[in-house]
């Protein structure tokens, strides 16, 4: 160990030892974060890629199929995902500024908002399945061309289904983030787990916003 | 302490996000043919911008992050146009 001659700053004691500083630190797991979510771009992107293919091909389907769908449900979930997203916002904010209160709050009510997304996807998916919309679970279609009718919803379920499950770990991330804050691990400038914890969550966001006007608003209604 | 951002800018970001998604929302009722699904996505991709611009902190941040962020996107963008390009030139695919 060598033997530290200079005053240690709070902040400095947070750098681990392969960083020269806790700007570097700080840098580093962002541009971590920021990767992983480009291969998660590219996780999304081949489901969104099978869309785009099968729309082209089957566009006309497509529209009748998405107009089953509950948009008002859809659209209200953009919107609770949205406000998420803003809560997440003045999270990272608080986590900056050192509030531990405000900090553990507002992940509590991120995660709040994260779980009535997902119980009006509930909601939703038993609607589905009540109206026949799920495939190889008594699937039944009136109109024309039932089997890539079919083909929509299995896109439709893969899609909003890896969304949340990507939603369900954001929420769990949020409680034990949640749970640490409270404890007071982000204090002093230890905000890095935060910050990028809210990337991701931003991200799952982003998402939505495609996958709302592309399944449910196909062509028009 | 690191530098924060003004809340305005924040309540100021959620606004427009409602916005743009209540845009989406309405324009999906009118009939534009093939525009319906070019509105879609320009709103949609506006929507993201905005996210990434003020929420994650793209403005502000530093040229590797953007090299970052776009890294993402430009791969998506390789995906999808050589896969249709594929797609789009054979005659027995309709």
């Amino acid at each position: 160990m060598p033997i530290l001659t200079w005053p240690v700053s709070e902040e400095s004691a947070l750098v681990h030892e392969q960083f020269d500083d806790i700007g570097q630190q700080r840098e580093a797991a962002k541009l971590g974060m920021w990767i992983f979510l480009a291969t998660e771009v590219l996780f999304f992107g081949g489901l969104f890629l099978s869309y785009t293919v099968y729309r082209f091909a089957y566009g006309h389907v497509f529209v009748e199929a998405s107009r089953k769908l509950d948009v008002v449900i859809g659209g209200a979930n953009t919107a609770v995902l949205l406000i998420s997203s803003l809560l997440m916002a003045f999270a990272v904010r608080a986590s900056k500024l050192d509030q531990r209160r405000m900090l553990t709050g507002l992940l509590l009510g991120t995660a709040l908002l994260g779980c009535m997304f997902m119980s009006l996807k509930g909601v939703e998916y038993h609607k589905d399945y009540v109206d026949h919309l799920v495939p190889r679970m008594g699937f039944k279609w009136e109109g024309a061309d039932p089997g890539n009718a079919e083909l929509f919803y299995w896109i439709y379920f893969a899609m909003t289904g890896l969304h949340a499950i990507h939603v369900t770990v954001g929420i769990g991330i949020l409680l034990v983030l949640a749970l640490l804050a409270w404890r007071k691990t982000f204090s002093n400038g230890n905000h890095n787990t935060v910050e990028i914890a809210g990337l991701y969550w931003h991200f799952v966001d982003i998402v939505w916003c495609f996958l709302f006007p592309l399944l449910y608003l196909v062509g028009h209604r | 302490m690191e530098k924060v951002v003004d809340p305005k800018i924040y309540f100021r970001t959620a606004i427009v996000l409602l916005v743009l998604l209540a845009a989406t929302w309405m324009i999906a009722y009118i009939d534009l043919g093939p525009f319906n699904l070019i509105a879609a996505l320009a709103i949609a991709i506006t929507k993201a911008i905005v996210i990434a611009l003020f929420f994650m902190h793209i403005k502000g941040s530093s040229r590797l992050l953007h090299l970052a962020a776009v890294a993402g996107v430009m791969w998506l963008l390789i995906l999808i146009s050589l896969t249709l390009s594929d797609y789009f030139t054979r005659s027995w695919v309709q």
